[in-house]
């Protein structure tokens, strides 16, 4: 099939950027997304353009680099999907596709498609871990009775891949369903009680200090998330704060 | 205890705790508006005992006035706040894919509301303190002191057919409003749990009932005066 693509371009930080027309050719139905890009930067580089810089590793939907905003959702129109795993058929012969980097204060562009994600990783550094004692006399994990349907709920927080499609697709940039994964995935298990109010008052700390957005339940988030987080996460954050609050 | 003061979450907590009080109040209000369909004179009655008792004037009437000029200013606050965390807007941006219109325009339908109570202010509340604190007349009675007064100042206002429709329209912007703020309102005070699916059906009611009641009371008297 033959695209016409519709890209974000910015050379670096402090470019301006713009969006840019492209047609790509020889695209078949069954390559991802990514591996249209591949073509169309094959091309650029045939004609001695400048490829188009965008995020991506595992190509498997597991390592949560891939981050474009296509046809104004996250991660393209399929639902819990990653780019990577969003597939050339769900478009058609002639179809005008837009492509934009996540948009968010927090996530500046770097180029291109490409943005800067390190506000996640500072929320992490504030209390998304457990403080486990590595000199081999740790106890084992499976020693502690946990009930399936807290190991169930902890398990589904703890698939959040941290892509930052919650923050993408927010009309107000909030990152409170990534944060909230973070939370619960801790709060739900025995062994993140001990650190538990330190670490939603600093995580939300760190949180606001990113100027991400408030939260104001659209619940956006929760459909474009491609591993399914779900809102009742955010509730449980807001539980958890409070108490936190309360007690801190 | 400091981030119950400025955190986030703590914008959220308030917003959902004056929505709490301000959804009440509605209920309150809708209670005692449905009662002059049925019977002027409970409605008199009533009315002269919201407007004539000191616990309610002095003390329950400033909460409700902070409460409503509160969840305005917030919500002015938060729109201001969350528009500016995203400086380069999408060049496209298909936000009907993932959430409700009512979700997404909360801060218009909110300014709709914000525009009716002007008008509603200037209808009722302002000749209301005028006759009662600026007059000095706490009697509630007609002019010739032939009954109460509240049940015709109600029926006369609701004679002008523009004025009816401005109030229709209004109330059609509140249920779209409460639509998304009555569930909303309680996600973020934490409450996601097995009975969310009866409270989100019950919020449903609440949001398309309430304010279709007073469509019902406004064209009643407007139709039946």
């Amino acid at each position: 099939m033959d695209l016409i693509l519709k890209i974000w371009r910015q050379k670096g930080s402090n470019d301006k950027g713009q969006m840019v027309e492209y047609n790509v050719t020889d695209i078949s139905e069954h390559m991802s997304f990514l591996e249209m890009m591949d073509v169309l930067n094959e091309q650029l580089v045939a004609k001695d353009e400048e490829p188009v810089a965008f995020d991506h590793d595992c190509r498997e939907g597991i390592c949560g680099m891939c981050s474009m905003y296509i046809n104004g959702e996250a991660h393209g129109p399929d639902r819990g999907i990653t780019t990577c795993q969003l597939h050339m058929r769900t478009f058609n012969d002639g179809d005008t596709i837009t492509i934009e980097p996540f948009r968010a204060n927090a996530f500046p562009v770097i180029k291109d498609l490409v943005v800067d994600r390190m506000a996640f990783e500072r929320i992490q550094q504030a209390g998304g871990f457990i403080s486990v004692n590595t000199s081999g006399n740790t106890q084992d994990a499976n020693a502690i009775p946990i009930s399936k349907h807290a190991a169930d709920e902890a398990m589904d927080a703890a698939t959040c891949i941290g892509c930052g499609a919650c923050v993408a697709s927010c009309k107000n940039s909030s990152a409170m369903l990534f944060v909230s994964a973070k939370v619960s995935q801790y709060a739900l298990l025995p062994q993140g009680q001990v650190e538990a109010t330190d670490r939603v008052l600093n995580m939300v700390k760190q949180m606001d200090e990113e100027s991400f957005g408030n939260c104001t339940n659209t619940g956006a988030c929760e459909v474009e998330c491609p591993k399914g987080i779900s809102l009742e996460n955010i509730a449980r954050m807001n539980r958890e704060y409070l108490v936190a609050s309360l007690k801190g | 205890m400091s981030g119950l003061l400025s955190s986030s979450l703590a914008r959220k907590y308030a917003m959902a705790l004056s929505a709490f009080f301000l959804m009440f109040f509605l209920l309150q209000h809708f209670a005692i508006n449905v009662t002059s369909i049925f019977s002027a004179d409970t409605f008199n009655e009533l009315s002269h005992f919201m407007g004539t008792n000191p616990l309610i004037q002095y003390a329950l009437q400033p909460v409700l006035l902070f409460g409503v000029v509160f969840h305005f200013a917030m919500g002015f606050v938060l729109e201001f706040k969350n528009r500016n965390a995203r400086k380069v807007s999408y060049a496209k941006n298909n936000g009907g894919a993932n959430s409700t219109w009512m979700s997404r325009n909360m801060i218009y339908s909110g300014l709709v509301i914000l525009a009716f109570m002007g008008l509603h202010f200037y209808d009722f509340w302002i000749p209301e303190l005028t006759t009662k604190y600026i007059q000095g007349d706490m009697s509630g009675l007609l002019a010739n002191g032939e009954g109460f007064r509240y049940f015709e100042e109600l029926q006369h206002k609701f004679l002008n057919p523009v004025r009816v429709g401005v109030y229709v329209l209004a109330f059609v912007f509140l249920a779209l409003h409460l639509l998304h703020g009555f569930n909303a309102a309680f996600q973020s005070v934490g409450a996601n749990n097995k009975y969310t699916k009866g409270l989100k059906t019950f919020g449903k009611a609440y949001a398309i009932l309430i304010p279709l009641g007073f469509i019902i009371i406004a064209l009643y008297h407007h139709f039946y005066h």
